[in-house]
């Protein structure tokens, strides 16, 4: 049932086939929505407030008056879930407020804080290398997501939670179902379940045989389950929930990075000769890709004013990452892809406590693969001739299938 | 001209992204067990003012605040 007026209001997310993968909204979408707070029509014919400037986004995102939990009622959610169909949610701190939230995230703090990450930036350069030798030996052509961008982070986060990465198959393909807003709900649930089941007996097997090894599911069996602080379920779901956001993201991060830098020949020279500059180069194409490209949703649980409106306790409300990274009163010519801008405050991982735990993670790993691409690689170009690449429209974290590359 | 300034964190806020660590290292550090923010200085040196600040902006927690350095003669703490 469809409330007259509510076809008036533009759909978001929209969909357009034609839009070039580098960038996230034409310039029709863009006046359409950048408000700076509009009205919106969500595909469950829900309504709700899109906040676009970088400065009301993060306000918004900083706000306690707005909730990350999925489950209250009028949440601003992208695809129908039926009530009750929610499933287990214990551990999914991503979609906690307050206390709970805090009382989770603060058991892996320490973990992905920059000290540890360097830790290991030796296995994340073995791991790219051992990325591009495949890409090596099974081109040119090759494809450059098969080979490097899905692997890299998924064997790097697979190596730090301690899960095996020879089940790759199996939980990609589960953890690209949870993200896909097209993908129907029966099969969400199954696979939420199938996911929760899988991580369980890896827990199970740690706790029960008392078997620690050096990962990061041991030390929290030992240090937060043994002691009673944490319940195995809640374990399971902060598992989950960092294997799908572990090599979701930066897999499309490095795949979309590559398509860009190519059509920038010079900068992909300059990533070779000043490895120096690339934690800047990094930042920028964070900012200028900002493959979190729906938005982040969330429910005011209190009436907050936000760019000059009212946003009512029940609404729901949308920062969109994408806009705010091009908002011209903090990035001059934002439309351009600069490497030496200053682009620290772009954000792409969010803003206020939910800001992602894993960023320093994903830095190192970005920073790693693309170097060395660039290195071992310097005639890499794209072996896509014509048509569309194959890009994931219907995903809430954006990026390529697939990526052909010659050298 | 930036004047001098003290800083404050609030560590019951910070949410341990470590944005501040990667911006003035010289004054901020995250504690090994927890993750969460350290005064390395609450009275950072001159030319890390301007970076100071910007790890203000960057904090995604607001767990960071700076205030001006009192003068010398009043010692008094708020
Ligand atoms: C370039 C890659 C990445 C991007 C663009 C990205 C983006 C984001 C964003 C936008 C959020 C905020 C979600 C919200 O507020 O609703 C987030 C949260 C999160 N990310 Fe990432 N992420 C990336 C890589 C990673 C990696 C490698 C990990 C693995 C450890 C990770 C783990 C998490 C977790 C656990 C959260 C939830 C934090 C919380 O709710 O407190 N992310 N990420
Ligand atoms: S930037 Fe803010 S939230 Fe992050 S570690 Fe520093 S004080 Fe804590």
């Amino acid at each position: 049932m469809t409330v007259a007026p509510l076809t008036d209001l533009p759909l978001w997310p929209p969909t357009n086939l034609d839009r070039d993968p580098l960038v996230p909204l034409d310039a029709g979408e863009r006046r359409r929505f950048a408000g700076p707070v509009t009205r919106v029509r969500l595909p469950t014919d829900a309504t709700a407030w899109l906040v676009t400037r970088h400065a009301d986004v993060k306000q918004m995102l900083r706000h306690p008056g707005f909730s990350a939990d999925l489950t209250r009622p009028g949440f601003p959610l992208l695809r129908r879930i039926p009530p009750g169909a929610f499933g287990d949610r214990r551990g999914g701190f991503i979609r906690m407020d307050g206390a709970e939230h805090a009382r989770l995230r603060r058991m892996l703090t320490a973990e992905f804080m920059i000290r540890n990450v360097r830790r290991i930036e030796p296995l994340i350069r073995q791991t790219v290398d051992r990325a591009l030798d495949e890409l090596h030996a099974a081109g040119p052509p090759a494809d450059l997501v098969a080979h490097v961008a899905l692997p890299v982070p998924s064997m790097v986060i697979c190596h730090l939670l301690g899960v095996p990465y020879a089940d790759h198959d199996f939980f990609q393909e589960r953890s690209r179902t949870l993200i896909d807003r097209d993908a129907p709900p029966e099969r969400v649930q199954r696979h939420v379940r199938e996911l929760r089941d899988y991580l369980h007996r890896l827990v199970e097997a740690r706790v029960a045989t008392g078997e620690r090894t050096d990962d990061l599911l041991s030390r929290l069996a030992r240090d937060r389950v043994d002691t009673g602080e944490l319940a195995v379920d809640e374990l399971v779901g902060m598992a989950v929930l960092l294997l799908i956001a572990g090599h979701e993201t930066t897999a499309n991060m490095i795949g979309l990075s590559t398509l860009l830098l190519l059509r920038h020949p010079a900068r992909y020279a300059a990533l070779r000769d000043d490895p120096g500059h690339a934690d800047g180069l990094v930042d920028e194409l964070l900012r200028y890709l900002s493959i979190v490209r729906t938005g982040l949703p969330r429910l005011a649980t209190e009436d907050v004013e936000i760019g000059g409106r009212l946003i009512r306790a029940g609404e729901g409300a949308i920062a969109v990452l994408s806009l705010a990274n091009r908002d011209r009163a903090i990035f001059d010519r934002p439309d351009e892809f600069d490497p030496y801008r200053a682009a620290q405050q772009h954000v792409a991982f969010g803003f206020g406590v939910h800001q992602c735990i894993g960023q320093p993670l994903a830095r190192a790993e970005l920073r790693i693969a693309l170097v060395e691409l660039a290195r071992r690689f310097p005639r890499l170009r794209s072996a896509t001739t014509e048509g569309r690449l194959p890009t994931r429209d219907s995903s809430v974290v954006y990026g390529l299938d697939a990526l052909l590359v010659t050298w | 001209m930036s004047g001098a300034v003290r800083v404050r964190v609030d560590r019951d806020r910070c949410c341990g992204a470590g944005n501040c660590v990667v911006t003035a290292p010289e004054v901020f550090d995250q504690d090994d067990e927890d993750g969460l923010v350290l005064l390395r200085r609450a009275e950072p040196p001159a030319g890390t003012v301007d970076r100071v600040r910007l790890a203000v902006e960057l904090c995604p927690a607001g767990a960071i605040s700076v205030v001006p350095r009192p003068a010398p003669q009043h010692s008094a703490t708020p």
